[in-house]
């Protein structure tokens, strides 16, 4: 799959296993994992925020309850056990949604379920949470999920304001305004995720020149 | 309540909603494997296949689910059954063909965290499909994201020989060409409508 | 991952091992979700009848108060709380004087993207629609999506005629014609630009009236459950 991205260096700090999902180890701009289950519903600032925030507390959750029982959990069985941990915490995402709105249900849909095979609760399972105690573990959920809600925040707010001229539903522009509707469409999210991921490249390569 | 002819329902998940180029789903199979069309192919079989079974025993557990009142297990047995079909297929294709094994490689395994074949499953549920239609609509998707692979594949493999920017090759550059095959595929709404 | 070698005895602890984590993790999990679902599902219910009573107040202008009924496969009504096994599912909607306002009738079809599912509001007295709303559409936005926003397109279900002929069978079959084109009372002024999408509909409402209205237009009026107080 990724790049093994266990504690990084033999002095991490506990802010750094915090700090490194924001930027540095992003799951979206530099792992590229995880954004099968949510492109699709983020055309809109709105849906993504909250599909990101489904992802983040869903893999805080499974990333508790791993470290909490790793060393119950024998080898053999230990991807059939995340799974079954990661499917219980999306099940509960979803109940808690259709609590919170009807409406917000209606636009994710089943959506919210895909969350159990997103690549990167599964990753940061396997390849940390197994390995390193509750309070780290903890750290590093929410730095990736506040690092993976972000990177959405970014594509669907870029889609939204592109594509229907709002944000958050605020309409930014005057009425001549042209909405350049293919961004809502399922291709201006691949558009949207290669610009981003080619502006990453960009900084990364300049970065490494100077 | 449904209306929808079966012919339909094949295009429908065949090409007009195709779950890599409107849904977004398998996408991470689809970056890995696309680089050639051949692995490509073999992937896309493969899928098919466990999307077709897959899709049989959704129906089943959803059926038996219902009967017992007990809709939250839904999405765990779906995935377990899921994990189960491709643990079975790569079994398989082990014995089948040893080459064919090596050369998928890594990405045997990862079908089972395939968006597209768990999307299939929940999709036919919400739609309330048969089981006919269920097994339609799964031999649709499946054929769909095979195709979707093949001509990503195929496009990477000419562009390899291009002088494409440094700057993009590899993610953004594949996700470009995803971009450009939806909107053709957007051509095909309306297939199968009355 | 370090290599031991495995002794039998190590091979029957790691067994049970196993067994012990993925039951441990079976019951757990079993008791995350159903409690998940018990504390969640008063107020889920709660939140779609809402938006259902939303939905028949907007297509049964007039209404106070709803009962929900389903069309069973003689053509009666059968109230919904009898669990009977029922093809079509509609509301009635009743005034402030309990008099019946009209049906509220779910019905769906194919749209340009996906399955859309609409209500419409039935007069069996005036034998027209009075109200029409989508329910649930993926039609494309800025495109297909103009069917829930054009006002233009959305004033044609104010009064669209499902007059029955004596026989009992719908008069005219209700259509979607191009737009600017609409000269009879039972057709739909399409959307240029939205044909698909707008043809979709008129074939929804089309299919379902002519199979439920010669139903209903029948039926004596239910009447609301009355409190006991009240003479009969």
């Amino acid at each position: 799959m990724s790049k093994d991205t266990t504690a990084s260096g033999p002095a991490a700090t506990t802010t750094d296993e915090f700090i490194k999902g924001l930027w540095r180890e992003n799951p979206v701009f530099v792992q590229v994992l995880g954004m099968c289950p949510v492109l699709a519903v983020s055309n809109t600032a709105e849906n993504a925020l909250a599909m990101g925030l489904a992802t983040a507390f869903v893999l805080l959750m499974s990333n508790i309850l791993v470290s909490l029982l790793r060393d119950f959990i024998p080898k053999q069985v230990r991807i059939a056990s995340y799974i079954l941990i990661i499917a219980t915490f999306v099940t509960v995402t979803d109940y808690a949604i259709q609590a919170i709105s009807v409406e917000l249900y209606k636009s994710l849909g089943a959506f919210i379920s895909l969350i159990v095979v997103n690549c990167l609760i599964l990753s940061r399972a396997e390849a940390f949470a197994s390995k390193n105690t509750v309070g780290k573990s903890i750290l590093d959920a929410l730095g990736m999920g506040i690092g993976f809600t972000f990177a959405l925040f970014c594509l669907g707010a870029v889609r939204e304001i592109l594509g229907n001229g709002t944000l958050f539903d605020w309409a930014l522009f005057p009425e001549g305004f042209q909405n350049w509707i293919v961004m809502i469409l399922p291709a201006g999210g691949f558009f949207t995720l290669a610009a981003w991921l080619l502006i990453i490249n960009v900084i990364q390569t300049r970065k490494i020149k100077s | 309540m449904n209306t929808e002819s079966l012919g339909t329902i094949f295009l429908n998940a065949a090409l007009v909603n195709n779950f890599v180029l409107a849904y977004f789903l398998g996408i991470c199979p689809f970056l890995g494997v696309s680089g050639a069309v051949k692995t490509a192919s073999k992937m896309g079989v493969a899928v098919m296949f466990v999307m077709v079974i897959s899709s049989m025993c959704a129906f089943g557990i959803h059926a038996f689910l219902a009967a017992i009142n007990a809709p939250y297990l839904q999405l765990i047995s779906y995935i377990v059954v899921i994990a189960s079909t491709v643990q079975l297929v790569e079994m398989f294709i082990k014995k089948m063909s040893p080459s064919l094994f090596r050369s998928l490689g890594i990405f045997l395994p990862l079908i089972t965290t395939n968006c597209a074949i768990l999307g299939v499953a929940l999709f036919q549920t919400n739609k309330g499909y048969g089981f006919l239609e269920s097994i339609v609509y799964a031999l649709g998707a499946g054929a769909g994201f095979t195709l979707a692979l093949l001509l990503i594949a195929g496009l990477r493999e000419q562009l390899n020989f291009a002088d494409v920017p440094q700057i993009s090759k590899g993610t953004a550059l594949t996700l470009f060409i995803a971009g450009i095959l939806s909107l053709c595929f957007m051509g095909f709404a309306g297939l199968g409508a009355q | 991952m370090s290599t031991k070698a495995h002794t039998p005895k190590q091979e029957a602890a790691s067994s049970t091992k196993m067994l012990r984590a993925m039951l441990g993790i079976g019951i757990l999990s079993a008791f995350l979700i159903v409690s998940a679902f018990e504390l969640t599902r008063p107020r889920v219910e709660r939140l779609q009848a809402e938006a259902l009573e939303k939905a028949v107040f907007n297509v049964l202008p007039g209404t106070e108060s709803i009962r929900a009924f389903g069309l069973n496969a003689q053509g009666e009504l059968v109230d919904k709380a009898t669990g009977e096994n029922t093809e079509y599912t509609c509301y009635a909607g009743y005034d402030q004087n309990e008099n019946l306002v009209g049906y509220a009738v779910e019905a769906a079809g194919q749209g340009y993207a996906d399955i859309i599912r609409i209500l419409y509001g039935y007069d069996p007295k005036e034998q027209v629609v009075i109200g029409f709303q989508v329910l649930e559409s993926k039609e494309t936005p800025g495109l297909g999506d103009k069917i829930e926003k054009d006002q233009r397109f959305l004033d044609n279900f104010k009064a669209l005629d499902v007059g029955l002929t004596p026989g009992g069978e719908l008069k005219n079959k209700v259509i979607t014609v191009k737009q600017g084109e609409k000269q009879n009372p039972w057709e739909i002024d399409g959307i240029t630009g939205a044909t698909i999408s707008s043809r979709a509909i008129g074939n929804i409402i089309g299919a379902s009236t002519s199979a439920v209205v010669p139903m209903l237009h029948g039926q004596s009026p239910p009447k609301v459950e009355t409190e006991p107080k009240k003479n009969q």
